[in-house]
């Protein structure tokens, strides 16, 4: 059996709306693209604050095991969400950091762009930076059209916010096609040595 | 008049059952069971659409006996499995009979919250001051001072009222009787529960088995001759000052109010939902 | 129903009222508790328009009567909790299985004991749902691991309540609870749905208790013209309090008899490349997932791994264990407890090598751990 998952890992702080990007992402997989889709998420207990993570599994065959293995893309929002979600990297995983919080990075392959900048400065509502983050995690992972991002965020937003979440997704996905791939440092590890 | 009490007999309880009942001679709860087939008599209720729930204890037994659609529950939990019933299917009449310790005790917060949401049940409660069929132990409308079977020296804590609570509570329809005053009772619970909403109506009992013996109240005759010495109307009571209330017996209506019914406010919700589809 | 045959991305706890509504449900009572919450968030929204009625209880005993109750009037009744809640209904939940009254309680497992970890996965109350209630009783456990799962298993939770006349348990746990999953549910038109027997005879001849040859009777309902006595004292077939021993022992036989006689389609397992297997591993719940994500891993590895998924939890599924212990020379039993099925499994063959994992530190199983356990098999 061809194991084709592709693991994404949001981290963020409670209130960021991290848990709402991956549940896009989740509909936008499942019911407009047509993957096999598990979305999970772990919290505390406080609903603002603390640390949040949530992770979206897709796949052409069905998905056993529903969390992250190994991360394909990792999205950070915060600092204190990259150190304790950065582990259990697929090599030449793509760590994607939100450059306005997070300043120490452990590793040099990485993708930095402003989402809470974008956000605040370009679309001027800050609580969008969310939906920023999620147009540029799904260009980066390359398994998405943007006229199914496009309903998946219709679907899921309310009607008097459609248009700032729809510009938000664009200025996301225009922030990640400026990313030049190619010139990412690669691991030195090679594809074979995958763990279970 | 005897052949009315033959009538009601034959007509209300159950001939498959063996009687004699479990009450021991001289118990109030006969007289309730007799006052409660009384006031359905003279509403002509359908015995089909009468449910009749009780909890655990003497009172618990009760159903038993009568012809109804009957449920013998919990300790304490009649008035839930009242709530269910009723939601299920508004168009029956459901009653609870419970005792102190049932209601008020392991049974309390579903009372309060009963009352407080005003579904249209009634609430009968048998208030003989003690736990009678475990043995005599004390309940939270035991006096303080008296002896039970866990109060060997005199008991320290404070009862409480029922009828007052259901009032505070929010209860619709509130009431107090005694097993003394039976006509009274006749026509207390048949406002109970012809009331649209929640009623109680507490019976002031006596146990002389359990309570009276251990504190030297006497015979059966000799307590319900107590509850008629000590009870007062509410309109007397109105007139007399807390202390020459103090050991009375309030008897008859304390609250008659209308609020939105749990069952109407549930069909205006469904209403709405329905409409949003 | 809306929305039904299309597909949509739900969460374990959404699919369940999806299957509760598809089965016939139309009575919801609860009381808040992460993480079943959204259970009854979601039927307080859905039941309403349907023309059902969610209510919100004072606590989780009173959640318990109220669905006792409005079963008894005729309508299909659920309930959700998490460990604490489902410990104040243990209560009731004895009621119904002493008065045969059809309802489903859904225990979505966190850790515990005691308020625990609420918000960590666990599945440390499969013996609360076995033996929770006081006295012997028979009670039918399912488990759920995916969201699909979670619509199947609650419709036949409620198939199996009504034909039994018994409560039935669906334990799910915080992972399938939360997890968000693309599903296509059936038209509620194709699914089959079972209603319990209603008496046929003249009221004067109804026998509320009566033994037959499924040792299951039929069920009035309260308003339809059967009056009877419902009791938790044990009762005769007439449904009147009995302690006379011939009679206690009929009706508590039946009780088990019943269950006995739907063994053939209660006890359900899932079987994945054991054709072959020399190891098993034996799993429920989400665990059941990492468990067979494991075994394809270690299949390339030349190990002979096979799994078999139980979603009865009980009655045990002796019926499908047995044969597994038999054809593998060691079987591997992961779960997020410190073994309550595993010593299940022991108890079919007490000289079968049955190895434990367990975790009970309010994280999931990972694949590797199975994995790296069966390599050194």
């Amino acid at each position: 059996m061809k194991d084709d998952r592709y693991e994404i890992r949001f981290g963020g702080s409670g209130g960021q709306g991290i848990i709402l990007a991956a549940v896009i992402l989740a509909e936008a997989a499942g019911v407009y693209e047509g993957y096999h889709v598990c979305q999970t998420q772990s919290y505390g207990p406080e609903a603002r604050g603390g640390r949040s993570k949530a992770e979206v599994v897709i796949s052409r065959s069905e998905i056993d095991y529903p969390k992250v293995i190994q991360m394909d893309l990792f999205l950070a929002m915060t600092q204190a969400a990259l150190d304790a979600y950065f582990f259990d990297f697929k090599p030449n995983g793509l760590l994607v950091v939100d450059s306005t919080f997070v300043k120490q990075i452990p590793s040099s392959r990485v993708i930095t762009i402003p989402f809470t900048r974008i956000a605040r400065d370009e679309i001027g509502k800050e609580i969008v930076a969310n939906i920023v983050a999620l147009g540029a995690v799904a260009l980066l992972s390359r398994k998405f059209s943007s006229e199914n991002l496009e309903k998946a965020v219709l679907s899921k937003v309310p009607a008097q916010f459609k248009d700032i979440n729809l510009q938000a997704l664009h200025a996301g996905m225009k922030a990640a096609s400026e990313v030049d791939l190619s010139h990412l440092p690669r691991s030195i590890i090679s594809d074979e040595e995958k763990e279970v | 008049m005897p052949e009315k009490v033959e009538r009601l007999r034959h007509d209300y309880l159950r001939h498959d059952k063996k009687f004699p009942h479990v009450w021991c001679p001289g118990c109030g709860n006969g007289i309730v069971l007799g006052s409660l087939i009384r006031a359905i008599d003279a509403l002509k209720l359908e015995k089909d659409e009468l449910v009749l729930a009780s909890g655990i204890g003497c009172s618990g037994r009760m159903p038993v006996y009568v012809d109804l659609n009957t449920l013998h529950t919990t300790h304490g939990r009649a008035l839930t499995f009242a709530t269910g019933i009723k939601l299920a299917n508004p168009s029956l009449t459901v009653l609870t009979v419970m005792g102190d310790g049932d209601a008020t005790a392991i049974g309390g917060n579903h009372f309060i919250h009963a009352a407080r949401r005003n579904l249209d049940l009634t609430a009968i409660i048998i208030n003989n001051q003690i736990y009678g069929m475990t043995g005599g132990q004390y309940s939270p409308t035991t006096p303080y001072g008296s002896r039970a079977a866990t109060a060997a020296y005199g008991h320290i804590e404070h009862a409480f009222s029922i009828a007052e609570l259901a009032v505070t509570a929010g209860a619709s329809f509130v009431a107090r009787g005694t097993v003394y005053h039976a006509k009274l009772l006749d026509k207390l619970i048949a406002k109970g529960i012809s009331k649209k909403g929640f009623s109680v109506i507490e019976i002031i009992s006596n146990c002389h088995t359990q309570y009276g013996r251990r504190n030297k109240m006497g015979d059966p005759v000799t307590m319900m001759q107590e509850f008629k010495d000590r009870a007062v109307t509410v309109e007397k009571a109105a007139k007399l000052s807390p202390e020459e209330l103090a050991d009375r017996i309030t008897i008859g209506v304390l609250t008659d109010i209308d609020k939105p019914n749990y069952t109407e406010e549930l069909q205006k919700i469904r209403d709405i939902a329905e409409k949003n589809r | 129903m809306t929305e039904q045959s299309t597909r949509q991305v739900l969460q374990g706890n959404e699919a369940i009222v999806e299957g509760a509504l598809a089965a016939g449900c139309r009575f919801f009572a609860g009381y808040p508790i992460t993480p079943a919450s959204e259970i009854a968030e979601l039927m307080s929204l859905r039941l309403p328009a349907v023309g059902g009625t969610f209510i919100q209880m004072e606590d989780e005993i009173a959640s318990m009567g109220a669905v006792i109750g409005a079963s008894l009037a005729g309508v299909k009744s659920l309930t959700a909790t998490s460990g604490p809640g489902f410990s104040l209904m243990q209560e009731n939940l004895g009621y119904a299985c002493v008065t045969e009254v059809p309802c489903v309680i859904v225990s979505v497992m966190r850790g515990g004991p005691s308020t625990g970890l609420p918000t960590s996965p666990a599945q440390g109350d499969v013996m609360q749902a076995r033996w929770g209630t006081h006295g012997d009783h028979p009670i039918i456990v399912l488990s759920v691991s995916s969201v699909s799962d979670c619509f199947d298993i609650t419709v036949q939770a409620f198939n199996f309540s009504e034909k039994y006349r018994v409560p039935v348990i669906i334990l799910s746990d915080e992972i399938v609870a939360h997890t968000r999953e693309a599903v296509t549910l059936p038209s509620v038109q194709k699914i089959e749905v079972f209603e319990r027997i209603r008496p046929s005879v003249p009221p004067e001849w109804y026998i509320p208790y009566e033994d037959n040859s499924r040792g299951v009777p039929a069920m009035a309902v309260m308003g339809d013209g059967y009056r009877h006595h419902v009791t938790g004292l044990i009762h005769d077939t007439k449904g009147f309090p009995t302690d006379r021993s011939e009679e206690v022992n009929a009706f508590q036989r039946r009780q088990f008899r019943k269950i006995t006689n739907g063994f053939y389609e209660i006890l359900m397992t899932k079987s994945f490349m054991m054709e072959d297997a020399e190891i098993a591993v034996i799993a429920y719940g989400s665990v059941s997932r990492s468990a067979q994500h494991a075994i394809i891993a270690a299949r390339e590895k030349g190990v002979k791994a096979g799994l078999l998924h139980l979603i009865t939890l009980f009655p045990f599924p002796k019926k499908d264990v047995d044969p597994v212990l038999r054809q593998c020379r060691s079987v591997l039993v992961p779960e997020m407890n410190m073994g309550q099925i595993s010593r299940e499994v022991k108890r079919v063959n007490l000289t079968s090598k049955v190895v434990a994992i367990n975790r009970v530190d309010g994280q999931f199983i990972t694949p590797t751990e199975i994995y790296n356990k069966l390599l050194s098999m």
